[in-house]
């Protein structure tokens, strides 16, 4: 469907002309940019809230550590997606998700420390 | 039940981790500090106010070093704003022990973020503590960010791997094992396979006889998974020790004293020198613990183990900071 209307596109610009079409095109995703929202994931009490976080492709998450120990957020694939540096308190680490998928990860000091972000 | 039977620990035969009755009886003492002895692979405890039942040549072993752990340089928290401070008073209560111990062990967490400046530190108040070889084995928060490169360069010197290492003293074998690296997602500390084989090479030609003592980080037997506080292959670890009649299994990692008894293996953990962590279970997570600041230094606190030698009989005591 998407495909569809951005070929139909693609011939109107063909029509219009390649710089009517380049400026057009810059506008429309910087709208769209400004509409993906920021998540945020908690860390509190060894454990990541939300555990399990959906959000549309380009969102930005950020974890912040509200504990008084430090954790990381690491991913568990191979290769990893994303490594945050040790977070101590009230530190905080983001990642934009650029590609649709589930990302699965851990806090790599206390393992039994798991979320994962499902982008769609 | 005579009184000494009743203080003793009964043996766990159901391998599940934790002796009821004995980790109730453990968490009692837990602050209060408690002396045991283990022979013939029965720990005999008893508290502090029957210590004066036991002669001086028990309390006074041949062999004799301190436990040292979670000093977590570097946290300044409510649960402890002066971690350089309590780890002090923790030198002034090895400088005062009746035994002068030989050396020291320190089971990981020396630091609380891997910073140079806070192993500087503890390296400074360790140097006016009366015995000068301390012996370390690295906990999570000292391999932060770098693998355990930093941890190596200092205290690593002619360890294998990723920092383990056996000597013996007075007879005795110590085995320094590091369980807090490649940890995997959803999993326990971890051996892993190469710390496994040089484990089994390292004691394959050793006398029954020989007393071990392996000290690690993190608990090498099931203290509360839940909460990370075991080792995944433990097991493992604890078959190639299957045939000595003396093992004495010295961690920290969980910030409170606790015993446990199966077969041949005493297992102990010790406080820390920081701050305190909840018991199993008894709280959301197993974050630092507040307690009132006069009550501070009474769950910190050192581990003193004494060795008689003809025995077979490891004595380990509980001090707090107090």
């Amino acid at each position: 469907m998407r495909r569809s209307v951005f070929i139909a596109g693609l011939a109107v610009a063909l029509v219009l002309g390649m710089g009517v079409f380049g400026t057009g095109r810059k506008g429309s995703v910087t709208s769209a940019q400004e509409k993906m929202s920021t998540m945020d994931v908690k860390i509190d009490n060894f454990s990541f809230g939300p555990v399990t976080l959906t959000v549309p492709v380009g969102t930005t998450v950020t974890w912040t550590n509200r504990d008084d120990i430090p954790h990381t957020i690491v991913s568990t694939d191979d290769p990893k997606a994303f490594k945050s540096k040790v977070l101590d308190t009230d530190e905080k680490f983001s990642f934009i998700f650029s590609k649709a998928g589930t990302y699965p990860y851990f806090c790599s000091i206390h393992p039994k420390m798991t979320g994962k972000v499902i982008v769609q | 039940m005579s009184d000494k039977k009743k203080d003793e620990l009964l043996h766990d035969h159901n391998n599940d981790g934790v002796n009821r009755r004995g980790f109730l009886k453990c968490m009692a003492w837990a602050g209060t500090g408690a002396f045991c002895v283990m022979q013939g692979g029965v720990l005999k405890s008893y508290s502090l106010s029957r210590f004066s039942e036991l002669n001086t040549a028990e309390a006074n072993g041949e062999l004799s070093f301190v436990q040292i752990s979670d000093s977590h340089m570097g946290f300044n928290k409510p649960a402890n704003p002066d971690v350089a401070g309590t780890l002090k008073a923790a030198v002034d209560k090895i400088n005062g022990l009746a035994a002068e111990p030989e050396f020291m062990l320190h089971t990981g967490d020396i630091s609380h973020l891997s910073k140079p400046e806070e192993f500087d530190t503890v390296d400074q108040i360790l140097k006016s503590a009366k015995p000068k070889d301390v012996f370390y084995v690295p906990g999570e928060h000292d391999v932060l960010n770098d693998d355990g490169k930093q941890f190596l360069e200092r205290y690593g010197k002619g360890s294998k791997g990723a920092g383990w290492y056996s000597f013996d003293k007075k007879g005795t074998h110590f085995m320094g094992l590091v369980n807090v690296m490649n940890l995997k997602a959803g999993g326990l500390g971890t051996l892993g396979h190469e710390q496994l084989e040089w484990m089994e090479d390292d004691v394959k030609h050793l006398k029954a006889s020989t007393p071990i003592v392996v000290f690690a980080h993190i608990p090498l037997w099931s203290v509360y998974p839940e909460w990370g506080w075991g080792t995944d292959d433990s097991a493992q670890a604890l078959a190639y020790l299957k045939k000595f009649g003396s093992v004495t299994v010295l961690n920290g990692h969980i910030h409170q004293t606790m015993q446990k008894v199966e077969g041949n293996v005493t297992f102990h953990t010790a406080a820390s020198t920081a701050f305190p962590q909840p018991q199993p279970g008894k709280a959301d997570s197993p974050g630092p613990m507040k307690v009132p600041a006069e009550q501070l230094r009474s769950v910190l606190g050192i581990t003193d183990v004494n060795y008689v030698q003809g025995q077979h009989a490891l004595a380990v005591v509980d001090s707090s900071l107090a």
